[in-house]
């Protein structure tokens, strides 16, 4: 916590000044100074956000401000990866399940664990306390061991202690994944008890119904009318009822084509006849 | 542990690019020429994609604006922006704004890594063609690409409307089973490589490019790179026939231009992508690498090299999309989860034993290549002579019997071994004795056609 606030922010041609001086430049503090208010306010965010949704772009917006930060501390591995792990996969599996659960989907504020309240704030009470005591007694602010642990490239690095001194841990927390993900397999498993109806099963099981097997005819397009609610006519000239959406006939709301047929009188039957004779036997205007 | 990754950092010890000589404003310049060069492309890509479906499609495709209709996408695009912005009533307006922005914020990050050629004198001053790199740059690709699907996720679910919903649902579902196979595919040229700097990439494929020795891994990256874009046949996000446009239903004018800018950005970097990657970068192709000493490798000639494959790339998405149709969605899933994951997964276990042998041991790589060719034969040898296990599930009998031509309520073709029956309308008496020959010999013809062969 300490070499974080002491060493946040950094354009890469600065990096390697703070190793050297354990001195923060200009560029590093102007850095955390505009990253540190967007995460605090992001962190509220998430706290205090109506929709679940934006909650979660808040959480996104600290993690890609946390994945910078660490950029800066000139940790690019440890930045990357938690953009494509947490942001690129867990948060999308977040935004996933968020979706299907519903757009709209009210949130309930009604507190289901009535003791859950107070727990939660004198653990969070304590944990600040913890980072403030120890950022207040840190006494030796300069990071040491940064320029021998990135000798030979921070991918290397990273990948000497998680590989060799770490290996075991890895692998075990390796295990508990694996395990934690066929237990979900397992959980959610269902024997298929039925066989499975598949698009052929249903494409014969229409044809034996005797079902329309092509689309249904669209509604009428007319010209004073081309809305769903006019039946199309069919070759005969009748009126096809199930052109007309389901809904809109249970609901009531379809017209007739005599709602919507023009009104003409009885000069308008029949033709107009023509200015001028062409056989000399019709009438003319 | 240490050994190898000691062994693998000695064995790809390739130098970087240096920018130690750039100053800002060669920086600014390289960025807005980046901007320039990837907006123009697109202008261009659009142009390119309609002329070569058309063809594809046997019609002249645009042909009226400019020569050759090149400036087709200019009067699209002004189309575009002097089209009424249309605010959905129902919308979140916030994030409904910002969606189509974080993409093309996205699409614009990949480039800023991408090696267009080696050091070049620009204004005096002695610079690689690349923006920037360092030693994750393949991984900051990777995080670009996973932040740029917030914009579609996010713009379809602040429509506030169904389809574009159903579309940004089935964008996540798909970001999240692809991208770990297109990850997977990277991860040997990392191993070959020993690095994930693109600069050094290229430069390890000095002697062969990695799309050969890694042909399985340059498959998984060229399949999933179309799953990556949204494009045909992994168009699920934004099916037309299915979801009227997916995410971007709800968006009009300038918001839909910045979706449609970053889906062909997009196609820009996935193919730069596998360029560097996979097709050796800005290296020139084999016989033209041959031509005095390697000249055409240095100064500004791989420029051209990395735009012809570039385009060549370019080529193959409006190729694949003018010759397959779309996935069902159950069928593309399973393809992803249960096809690309296992082989990809598989494929690095067996580069990184071959690697490792070569690492430990002394074996020869002329030796160690001997060594799987052989396995590779025997295996071949073992898949002809090892008889096929016969199907858990056999297919039903076939009907021998009658032919039923309303088997299951509907006409069908007779099944391979039942034959048609003579056709009823041969028994009608013919009306004529002088007709009789011609239109006997007419309903003779096919009928009996059918008869020896039946259709199946």
């Amino acid at each position: 916590m300490t070499t974080l606030l002491a060493s946040a922010g950094a354009a890469l041609p600065v990096l390697t000044s703070l190793a050297e001086t354990g001195r923060t430049s200009t560029g590093e503090e102007v850095l955390f100074w505009c990253l540190a208010p967007v995460m605090v306010i992001a962190a509220l965010g998430l706290v205090f956000a109506r929709r679940t949704v934006y909650a979660a772009m808040s959480v996104v917006l600290v993690m890609i401000c946390l994945a910078v930060l660490y950029v800066a501390q000139e940790a690019p591995f440890l930045g990357v990866v938690q953009v494509i792990v947490y942001t690129g996969a867990v948060m999308m599996l977040f935004l996933f399940v968020l979706m299907l659960v519903g757009v709209d989907a009210a949130d309930t504020f009604t507190d289901a664990l009535g003791a859950h309240r107070w727990i939660s704030a004198v653990l969070g009470v304590g944990l600040g306390a913890v980072l403030v005591s120890v950022v207040l007694t840190a006494a030796d602010l300069a990071p040491s061991g940064l320029a021998a642990a990135n000798a030979d490239g921070n991918p290397v690095g990273v990948a000497r202690i998680v590989f060799g001194d770490f290996v075991v841990t890895l692998e075990v927390v390796g295990i508990l994944l694996v395990t934690a993900a066929v237990g979900a397999i397992v959980l959610t498993h269902r024997e298929r008890l039925v066989r499975r109806v598949r698009q052929r099963e249903r494409a014969d099981a229409r044809v034996a119904a005797g079902e329309t097997l092509t689309p249904l005819p669209a509604p009428g397009v007319y010209a004073r009318s081309n809305a769903m609610d006019v039946a199309a006519l069919g070759p005969g000239g009748r009126p096809l009822e199930h052109s007309v959406p389901r809904v809109l006939r249970v609901r009531g709301q379809e017209r007739s084509v005599g709602e919507v047929h023009a009104h003409l009188g009885p000069e308008a039957v029949g033709s107009t006849p023509p200015e001028r004779a062409i056989t000399g036997e019709e009438q003319v205007r | 542990m240490r050994v190898l990754l000691a062994a693998a950092e000695g064995q790809g010890a390739v130098a970087a690019a240096d920018f130690s000589q750039d100053t800002w404003w060669i920086v600014l310049v390289k960025a807005v020429g980046i901007i320039v060069f990837l907006l123009l492309s697109v202008l261009f890509a659009i142009w390119f994609e309609r002329k070569v479906v058309g063809r594809m499609q046997i019609r002249p495709g645009p042909n009226v604006h400019g020569p050759f209709g090149i400036f087709q996408s200019m009067a699209d695009a002004m189309k575009l922006l002097f089209k009424e912005d249309v605010m959905v009533s129902t919308a979140h307006r916030l994030v409904y704004v910002l969606a189509p922005m974080i993409s093309v914020f996205c699409s614009l990050l990949v480039f800023a890594v991408i090696p267009f050629g080696p050091a070049v004198t620009m204004f005096g001053v002695t610079t690689p063609l690349q923006l920037t790199d360092f030693p994750v740059a393949v991984l900051y690709i990777l995080a670009a690409a996973a932040l740029g699907v917030y914009g579609i996720v996010l713009g379809g679910w602040s429509s506030g409307s169904t389809y574009p919903l159903l579309g940004a649902v089935r964008s996540t579902a798909q970001v999240i089973s692809y991208e770990l196979g297109m990850g997977l595919s990277l991860v040997s040229v990392f191993i070959l490589a020993g690095s994930m700097s693109t600069s050094q990439i290229v430069a390890s494929q000095a002697e062969i490019w990695w799309f050969l020795p890694l042909l399985p891994a340059f498959c998984l990256y060229i399949i999933s790179m179309v799953g990556e874009t949204n494009r045909l046949p992994f168009d699920l996000p934004e099916a037309e026939g299915e979801l009227v446009s997916g995410y971007m239903t709800e968006y009009s004018s300038m918001k839909f231009a910045w979706f449609f800018l970053a889906e062909y950005i997009n196609m820009l970097n996935v193919s730069a992508v596998a360029t560097t990657l996979f097709l050796g970068g800005w290296r020139a192709p084999w016989p033209l690498s041959a031509i005095g000493d390697g000249m055409l490798n240095t100064g500004w000639w791989p420029v051209l090299w990395f735009l012809v494959k570039l385009w060549a790339l370019m080529f193959f998405f409006v190729w694949v999309r003018g010759t397959l149709v779309r996935f069902r969605y159950d069928q593309f899933m399973r393809f992803g989860w249960k096809v690309l994951i296992p082989v990809g997964l598989g494929w690095v276990v067996a580069v990184a034993v071959v690697q490792g042998v070569r690492q430990f041991t002394d074996v020869e790589l002329r030796t160690l290549l001997w060594i799987l060719a052989g396995v590779a034969a025997v295996a071949t040898v073992a898949m002809f002579v090892i008889p096929e296990q016969p199907k858990a599930e056999p297919e039903p009998a076939k009907d021998e019997g009658p032919f039923d031509p309303f088997a299951g309520g509907y006409p069908v073709p007779p099944l391979p071994g039942q034959t048609l029956p003579p056709s009823p309308r041969r028994r009608r008496a013919p009306t004529s004795p002088a007709d009789d020959a011609p239109a006997g010999a007419i309903e003779q013809g096919p009928v009996t056609t059918a008869e020896e062969e039946p259709r199946g």
